[in-house]
């Protein structure tokens, strides 16, 4: 048996496909994984994300550790309840894990990292902290998450959860308030409007309880997973590990070079890859025709330049073909045509940009 | 629980198979297997006129989760395969049994289809299976 979230009941009740993650029982789906995804692109969805691994950093030199932990720039949160998605790198400047940080006052940072990374990130943290004494590390593992995401999510959460919550209205995205017992932020893992709701594990029943009856649907991680696919949005440990650079993975965005004199553990490393050029970079693919679905691991032949890798695949609903993140040598140019071997055979797959899709619509060209 | 007529013969490795009047199969893959592999995507049929051996690849079906191959019941020469499937996989998802067939068969052996599993013997193989 592995850990459950205090929603672990609720998903049997309804029927849940119930498949081991990480260690967690989770949902796979409720009945269908493709209808679950549109009603996310279309609609409104909401996820069991519980298993994160949500934890607070305070004391007054927060800030500073943090600017030493991570690759992204905690000093870029200027007000109180903003939010960072960030790297968090070994030495070689390979990822440990990635994570949203929220700035909630001068003492107190929140975390959310990934759950199958939670004893190896907190190992780090810890031993990282040594030099900064004043730091707290408090795992909060009294907190449920749940992910309500799709166009009509946020009005939704406003029906279910009465007025009160319509404070969480001026939120821009990468946001975040407190509103009573709730931690509302705007972020997600679908490319879509929402919330993503900390809370604690006592009311998240009746809360998940209230959103069904606003007739936001339950969401498995299957639909999470093709959603997150085709938003473009790296998953730890497929798209990006311990011995991948942030710009080998097509996250480049997300390193603060700026102020030079800022140090952060894997700077070094990053700063040589930044000047002479990452040796691979992470790319967007399109099947082209039908064939068969892109998954991860299949081989990627590109003419010339080299060999590599599918990281992420897998079909996307709503473009209706195959999609996927490749890790291919620098100078594959996009437009280019790659072999994929699928099943024995090789298909051809387009180098594209990605985000694949935003707000329900098709980003392709 | 997923649904097992008894009008039909079945594999161990989960395709069922129709006897016709003619003397030819119609095959496809069972409520249990659609069930297992969750929403189809792709699938990938025999051509008429292939001539296939019993348990060898035949098809492949590919749902969002991963890739499956489906194995010749018997041995004999494919007649027909259902084009629809093409566009509509998950066809087979919504009706497994009915408008989800995959191909027809013509079998060479009448000894083979006669070693096909019946439905309780395939129920109690999906049972042993899940525990």
């Amino acid at each position: 048996m592995g850990h459950r979230t205090p929603l672990y009941d609720t998903h049997v009740a309804l029927n849940a496909k119930m498949v081991d993650f990480g260690g967690w029982d989770m949902p796979l789906h409720y009945g269908s994984q493709l209808e679950e995804h549109h009603r996310v692109r279309q609609d409104a969805g909401m996820v069991d994300v519980s298993h994160m691994n949500v934890f607070d950093l305070k004391g007054k030199e927060a800030r500073d550790f943090l600017r030493l932990l991570l690759a992204n720039d905690v000093a870029k949160l200027e007000t109180p309840g903003r939010a960072l998605y960030s790297c968090m790198l070994n030495a070689q400047g390979g990822v440990i894990d990635d994570l949203i940080v929220y700035y909630l006052d001068d003492a107190l940072f929140r975390v959310v990292a990934n759950a199958a990374t939670r004893e190896k990130d907190l190992a780090w943290i810890r031993s990282t902290a040594e030099h900064y004494g004043g730091v707290q590390i408090v795992p909060r593992d009294d907190l449920a998450m749940i992910a309500v995401q799709g166009p009509n999510a946020k009005a939704k959460v406003y029906k279910a959860l009465g007025d009160p919550l319509r404070a969480a209205e001026k939120l821009k995205p990468f946001h975040s308030m407190a509103l009573g017992d709730l931690f509302i932020a705007t972020t997600g893992y679908t490319g879509e409007d929402g919330f993503e709701i900390i809370l604690p594990t006592t009311p998240v029943r009746d809360i998940w309880e209230a959103l069904r009856e606003a007739d936001v649907a339950p969401i498995g991680l299957g639909a999470r997973d093709t959603l997150r696919l085709e938003a473009g949005m790296n998953l730890y440990g497929q798209d990006m590990d311990d011995t991948t650079t942030p710009l080998e993975s097509g996250l480049g965005w997300t390193v603060a070079f700026e102020p030079a004199d800022r140090k952060f553990i894997g700077r070094e490393v990053l700063e040589k890859q930044h000047r002479n050029g990452a040796p691979r970079q992470l790319v967007g693919l399109l099947l082209e025709g039908k064939g068969g679905v892109l998954r991860a691991h299949q081989k990627v032949h590109c003419d010339g330049l080299g060999d590599g890798e599918i990281t992420s695949g897998g079909f996307a609903p709503t473009l209706n073909s195959s999609i996927a993140l490749a890790r291919l040598p620098a100078g594959v140019p996009l437009g280019a045509i790659c072999e994929v071997e699928v099943r024995g055979k090789r298909l051809g797959a387009r180098v594209v940009k990605y985000p694949f899709v935003r707000h329900g619509k098709s980003c392709l060209t | 629980m997923s649904n097992t007529p008894n009008t039909l013969k079945y594999t161990k490795s989960h395709e069922w198979v129709r006897r016709e009047a003619d003397g030819t199969l119609t095959v496809g893959i069972t409520d249990h297997a659609q069930e297992l592999l969750g929403d189809l995507v792709y699938v990938e049929l025999p051509q008429a006129g292939a001539k296939l051996a019993a348990g060898k690849e035949c098809a492949v079906v590919e749902s969002v989760k991963a890739a499956s191959d489906v194995y010749t019941p018997v041995s004999g020469e494919v007649i027909e395969s259902n084009s629809t499937l093409g566009d509509t996989p998950e066809t087979i998802n919504k009706d497994p049994y009915g408008s989800g067939w995959m191909f027809k068969i013509r079998p060479s052996s009448p000894a083979e289809v006669e070693a096909l599993l019946d439905a309780a013997a395939y129920s109690a193989q999906v049972a042993s299976e899940s525990h």
